[in-house]
């Protein structure tokens, strides 16, 4: 069977890339494998965890049910892109004081996914952040933990002007 | 968990796609959202030997009304369509089932035709076109031929649609006001394809039912349409009485599937607990 490589310019985190690549690479390999961005994770492949959430230009898609070729032309922010260790985003902020986290398998996932939601709705109750997360599956926490970090990201993200980075 | 390898081309016209599926349709998938059809090639169960990617065909992204019916095209993603005002107001039915399709992220690129070409059956959307009477528009190189949603779903992800054809518009007659609608669905959680879901909608007149049409999904090979049974509500005053005995009547002449996340005897009584309510919410909510 043919394997016929393409070529393929994608910009990510803010930064143009260009690669060769088999079309049945899934853009969840190509972000770990190919540009060693392993903040993505890889849970289930078949789009049910979550664990592989992205931001494909402007709204989270499942990156293990794409691939990178579909990619071509696109904006893709993964989760490094939101901070860095020297400046926390309010979202990654608010998982660390609130214990928005256990193993941190879900935790990408979870913030690319809180991102979005924060940004379509600022206030939100927590009926609605459960409603944003039921997509992410986390086995650590129980849930109640990561929507307290939620509305405390909200929280201070309503009180701050975010500079964009 | 990783898909066999396949050749990929990403069209920049229709007509380019229609002659791609015409050359080598047998061998090849068109890919939109790709929640459902990647899922399938990750696991293997899919190995298309070309995937034709038709996210660059953006007129087809569209929703709108056309005369009486809410025609709705090929690339229309599912988060465009629940949220918006013009679905609810046009077919609410179609809006309120969408609270129980899938997740954010997955409808921020699943299409609607997308979900009926891959015809899960435990899928919502297939049981709300049987229900409000769809039309399905499938086009290919050689012409356009509409379909019934009536004739659309054949069994287990079989549909209508010919190895070189797309299914490039649904057409879904417009709500009246003399018509209710009801939905009720159980799921291991929101969002879970259904162990069982109902959906129907009356058209009451003079306080009698003056057409009925009632659907289930997650029971069978396929959403279902219960002609049988809406023939006995034809007629009838709406009563709770009149809807329990349809609900056993669907309850006995289903003939369920059995899985690991609802044996038989469960789904039967889903049937039993769900038909009635959705039948109530649907008489409740015709217009006073």
């Amino acid at each position: 069977m043919s394997t016929k490589l393409i070529d393929i310019a994608v910009t990510v985190n803010g930064k143009s890339v260009e690669r060769r690549v088999p079309p049945r690479m899934l853009l969840s390999d190509f972000l770990r494998h190919e540009l060693h961005l392993t903040g993505t994770h890889v849970g289930c492949e078949h789009g049910v965890c979550g664990t592989c959430n992205v931001e494909v230009d402007g709204k989270t898609a499942r990156s293990c049910l794409m691939f990178a070729v579909q990619a071509e032309g696109a904006t893709v922010n993964t989760v490094e892109s939101l901070g860095t260790i020297a400046k926390l985003h309010p979202l990654q902020q608010a998982f660390w004081e609130k214990h928005g986290l256990q193993c941190g398998f879900c935790t990408p996932g979870m913030l690319m996914t809180a991102k979005e939601l924060l940004a379509a709705n600022p206030n939100p109750t927590r009926e609605e952040v459960a409603e944003a997360i039921s997509g992410n599956l986390c086995r650590c926490t129980g849930y109640q933990t990561i929507i307290d970090a939620v509305m405390s990201a909200a929280e201070a993200m309503r009180n701050t002007e975010v500079t964009p980075s | 968990m990783k898909p066999a390898p396949f050749d990929y081309v990403r069209p920049d016209t229709l007509d380019e796609a229609l002659r791609l599926l015409a050359e080598q349709g047998d061998d090849a998938k068109l890919i939109a959202g790709g929640q459902s059809l990647v899922p399938m090639m990750n696991f293997r169960m899919a190995q298309p030997a070309l995937l034709i990617d038709i996210n660059g065909l953006k007129s087809l992204d569209y929703h709108r009304r056309d005369g009486d019916v809410l025609a709705i095209g090929a690339l229309a993603r599912h988060a465009t369509l629940s949220a918006s005002a013009l679905v609810r107001s046009l077919c609410p039915l179609v809006s309120e089932a969408y609270r129980h399709v899938a997740h954010g992220t997955v409808r921020n690129r699943g299409t609607l035709c997308g979900n009926l070409c891959h015809a899960d059956p435990a899928s919502e959307m297939p049981a709300v076109m049987l229900v409000l009477g769809a039309t399905l528009v499938l086009r290919s190189a050689k012409g356009e031929r509409r379909v019934a949603a009536s004739d659309f779903f054949l069994g287990l992800y079989a549909t209508a649609v010919a190895s070189d054809e797309m299914l490039i518009e649904v057409r879904i007659p417009v709500s009246v006001t003399s018509c209710g609608h009801g939905f009720e669905e159980v799921s291991a959680r929101q969002g879970d394809y259904a162990m069982t879901l109902v959906a129907s909608s009356l058209d009451v007149r003079g306080g009698r039912i003056h057409a009925a049409a009632l659907a289930y999904a997650g029971v069978s090979d396929r959403a279902l349409r219960m002609a049988a049974l809406e023939s006995r509500l034809v007629g009838q005053m709406p009563s709770q009485a009149l809807f329990e005995e349809v609900a056993a009547a669907a309850a006995d002449s289903i003939d369920v599937s059995e899985d690991q996340h609802a044996d038989r005897a469960y789904r039967r009584d889903l049937i039993r607990t769900l038909t009635p309510r959705a039948l109530a919410q649907a008489a409740a909510r015709v217009a006073a």
